[in-house]
């Protein structure tokens, strides 16, 4: 078991195939996980970046396993906060699985180090960002704030 | 199904739940097992709060092999949170609760 974990569950009331796409595709990103788009050709062992709107790379990692729209898994370094970037790599594991008209979407995000602060900015982040992505795709609406880049950072 | 807020309070509303989320919050990730040791409830009892824990959706299970792993899941407090504390105060909140800690903090040394 992971030293450090955070583990995030929602139901969205979408198909697999829009969930996936929202967590991939820079145009939904963008409106509900701060401005930010990724950069990959989305296959086994391709680089994976996290780009800030100003091109700065947020964090970054490695396509472990894909399994579209059942099962992306990342390993996943912070870039911007340099005692962040000094844990190495986490690893970040998204599943999806539909339950009739809504997809229950597990987050796990892991590092083998204890008291990881990767880990513990993320369990802050996540939240927001994924109730967002739930408003985004029921509503059309992405939560407000969560459509920009946060200052000073 | 997502944040059904009275499944939310009424298993938030029972102390032994609430001890139950303290323990994953101390050790997120624990089977049944782990999780009824020191505790003076019944392996029973504890399956039964965290079927209530779970279907409110404060507890999130993952398979690992054999074991059922339980986690705290942060979405329906997150939730609650955004709908009633709301995107105006939390500023202010989290100065107050910056303070509160800091005066805490220079008590205790």
């Amino acid at each position: 078991m992971a030293e450090s974990e955070f583990v995030y569950v929602t139901y969205i009331r979408t198909t697999p195939e829009k969930l996936w796409r929202a967590l991939i595709e820079p145009e939904f990103t963008r409106k509900f996980w701060v401005d930010t788009v990724q950069e990959s050709e989305w296959k086994p062992g391709a680089s994976w970046k996290l780009l800030a709107p100003d091109g700065r790379v947020a964090d970054a990692g490695e396509v472990v396993e894909i399994d579209p729209p059942r099962k992306l898994v990342l390993t996943w370094q912070n870039h911007l906060f340099p005692e962040m970037t000094a844990e190495g790599f986490s690893r970040m594991t998204y599943q999806l699985e539909a339950e009739g008209l809504i997809v229950k979407l597990t987050l796990r995000h892991t590092m083998n180090k204890k008291d990881s602060k990767t880990i513990n900015a993320v369990s802050h982040g996540w939240p927001h960002i994924m109730a967002s992505l739930k408003s985004l795709l029921e509503t059309g609406q992405s939560l407000e704030g969560t459509d920009r880049w946060p200052e000073g950072i | 199904m997502s944040a059904d807020h009275d499944k939310v309070f009424k298993a938030l509303a029972a102390p032994e739940r609430r001890v139950l989320l303290d323990r994953l919050r101390a050790n997120n990730g624990q089977t049944l097992g782990q999780l009824c040791q020191h505790l003076e409830m019944s392996r029973q009892a504890v399956t039964r709060h965290l079927k209530l824990l779970e279907e409110a959706s404060l507890v999130a299970t993952v398979w690992r092999g054999r074991e059922k792993l339980h986690y705290l899941n942060p979405m329906p407090i997150h939730e609650i949170a955004e709908r009633w504390i709301g995107k105006y105060e939390r500023g202010r909140l989290r100065v107050l609760a910056e303070l509160k800690e800091k005066l805490e903090e220079e008590d205790n040394g």
